[in-house]
């Protein structure tokens, strides 16, 4: 289990809106290394793990987007049938709620990170 | 306590007042009745005559101006005074039809410094102050009013007009602006702007700031006071009744002083135009006292505000106006409620955080009113999860649904894509098609 930086960025659910954010990533030279996108009608937020957590937010602020960065915990899972299985039992025992959640390929191919939002950060950092 | 720049005229005693102003009124509607065709035929079909005002009151019995008449008197029908008498003409903007026309003879441009030179001095403008006159010159009035009463103080006025952000920004730091007047959502703008490019208001030497040409709020003066370090006042006035300088702000900050001594106010019901009495809210109605050029009897501004006597502690005696809360053309029926924009404003700026600029958005789409207002989500306002996203939308629906008691769906958008105005700010759109 590690702690990583992921970014969140405010966009409204319109077309050309996802564009938008990965030209900032594409001429920054930032590496996005995952990402998600939860949307509630008219707005939404998109979540990034990047290899340049800062230099991408720096980026984005000041291309004038609301943004903002938080840890999230990356918890290795083995890449067969039952890993996810395993680490989710394990989260259960441990009675952490998850906010939000994705994954992560690592680039080997021989695992992935799962990626959970936790917010009682101090209880997940305790018991992962 | 700044000083006050006419004592004779700002201080009259009501006795004097009523006095100066019966004499006024009895000459100026002679004059307009006998230099213009159309007060004629419209005291004529109203039955009255200019020597039926015996009293102030007597001005009731005669006919309103409104801004249909002028436009019908296009271009120069409104003109009192021979075109060789006129030395300068201004027009309304014009965006509602055709624009209207009014002429300035050498007294009214006069009279028009004289009240500017009152209202900058109830902001604390002196000889020695340098004024950043961001107001656009032009046929709009708001520039070279500010021009003429600032040179009449002697003050140092910078016509730089109104747009070009960076460079005002940069003037005011270099050239040590003192007093700034432009629009109230221009000071917004500038405050911004500034942050973005890096200057630090605080070190300037601007210390108060004269706006107005829009409605604005208390809300918008707290955060213009807080964000560019300054005394904000406010200014009215409009181009049929001579421009900036009918009404400004004393440093006491809870009313406008109206130039009662040249402009005679009235307030009346937007509805059936009956006169009301102090302190009631309705349409403001304006005659001029002494203009020459284009004399307005009964001018319906259409803004919307009450009249307040009483003293003063800055020593005036004038009467007080409120600021604008309204139009009564802009007034929006929703769902068959009345709502003014501005109270939609006013909720809005109520909340911690958010920028001031909206945009309200009316349609009707399934033969019932529904109205968006878009705010910025700004950093302050920003969660990382939809679910606080979510609560703060509905907190700002429910917040403004408490104080105008309508019901709207807010929808939060991207920072700094909602319309900055460098000039009037439109932020309502009507969108209902009324078949």
């Amino acid at each position: 289990m590690k702690n990583i930086k992921q970014l969140s960025i405010f966009a409204e659910n319109k077309p050309g809106k996802l564009e938008h954010i990965t030209k900032v990533f594409e001429e920054n030279k930032i590496n996005i290394m995952a990402f998600n996108i939860a949307s509630q009608g008219d707005f939404g937020i998109m979540r990034f793990i990047a290899d340049k957590p800062e230099k991408a937010l720096e980026a984005f602020k000041k291309a004038g987007f609301t943004i903002s960065m938080n840890e999230v915990f990356a918890i290795e899972m083995e890449d067969k049938p039952g890993g996810f299985h395993n680490v989710a039992q394990f989260i259960a025992k441990s009675g952490l709620n998850i906010e939000n959640a994705y994954v992560l390929i690592e680039k080997d191919r021989q695992g992935a990170l799962l990626i959970c939002d936790i917010k009682d950060t101090e209880k997940a950092k305790k018991t992962l | 306590m700044s000083l006050i720049w006419n004592k004779k005229a700002e201080c009259l005693l009501p006795i004097e007042k009523d006095q100066l102003q019966l004499e006024r009124l009895q000459h100026i509607v002679k004059y307009a009745c006998e230099k213009v065709p159309y007060y004629k035929k419209a005291f004529d079909k109203a039955g009255v005559k200019p020597s039926d005002i015996k009293s102030l009151k007597d001005i009731e019995k005669l006919p309103f101006t409104s801004k249909a008449e002028l436009r019908d008197a296009y271009p120069f029908g409104m003109f009192a005074a021979p075109m060789e008498e006129i030395v300068e003409i201004h027009t309304s903007s014009g965006t509602t039809g055709k624009p209207v026309v009014m002429g300035y003879t050498t007294a009214d441009i006069e009279l028009w410094s004289e009240v500017m030179a009152r209202s900058l001095s109830m902001a604390g403008c002196t000889k020695a102050d340098i004024v950043q006159n961001a107001y656009g010159y032009g046929l709009f009035t708001g520039g070279l009013g500010v021009h003429y009463g600032a040179r009449k103080i002697g003050a140092n006025v910078i016509p730089i007009s109104a747009g070009n952000t960076k460079r005002q920004l940069e003037i005011m730091r270099d050239f040590g602006t003192t007093i700034l007047t432009c629009t109230p959502s221009y000071a917004l703008f500038l405050a911004e702007s500034a942050k973005d490019d890096k200057i630090d208001l605080k070190s300037l030497k601007l210390r108060s700031g004269v706006f107005g040409a829009e409605m604005w709020t208390e809300k918008m003066r707290e955060e213009i006071e807080k964000r560019l370090h300054i005394s904000a006042t406010n200014i009215y006035g409009l181009t049929e009744i001579i421009g900036p300088g009918v009404a400004q702000e004393c440093e006491v900050k809870n009313g406008l002083h109206l130039q009662e001594d040249l402009f005679y106010p009235e307030i009346v019901s937007p509805e059936n135009l009956s006169v009301l009495s102090e302190g009631e809210k309705g349409e403001l109605v304006l005659t001029t006292l002494t203009r020459e050029g284009t004399p307005m009897i009964r001018f319906r501004t259409k803004d919307i505000t009450s009249l307040h006597r009483g003293e003063c502690k800055c020593g005036r005696t004038s009467i007080k106006m409120d600021r604008i809360t309204g139009r009564s053309d802009d007034m929006l029926k929703i769902r068959g409620v009345i709502v003014f924009p501005s109270s939609i404003e006013k909720a809005l700026l109520e909340i911690k955080g958010l920028e001031p600029h909206y945009k309200i958005i009316i349609t009707r789409p399934h033969q019932l009113d529904e109205i968006e207002v878009q705010v910025e989500a700004s950093e302050i306002l920003f969660s990382d999860e939809i679910r606080h996203m979510e609560e703060t939308k509905k907190n700002i629906e429910n917040h403004i649904e408490k104080s105008v008691g309508l019901k709207l769906k807010v929808t939060l958008v991207e920072p700094k894509t909602l319309p900055r105005s460098e000039g009037k700010a439109k932020r309502v759109f009507d969108q209902r098609e009324l078949k």
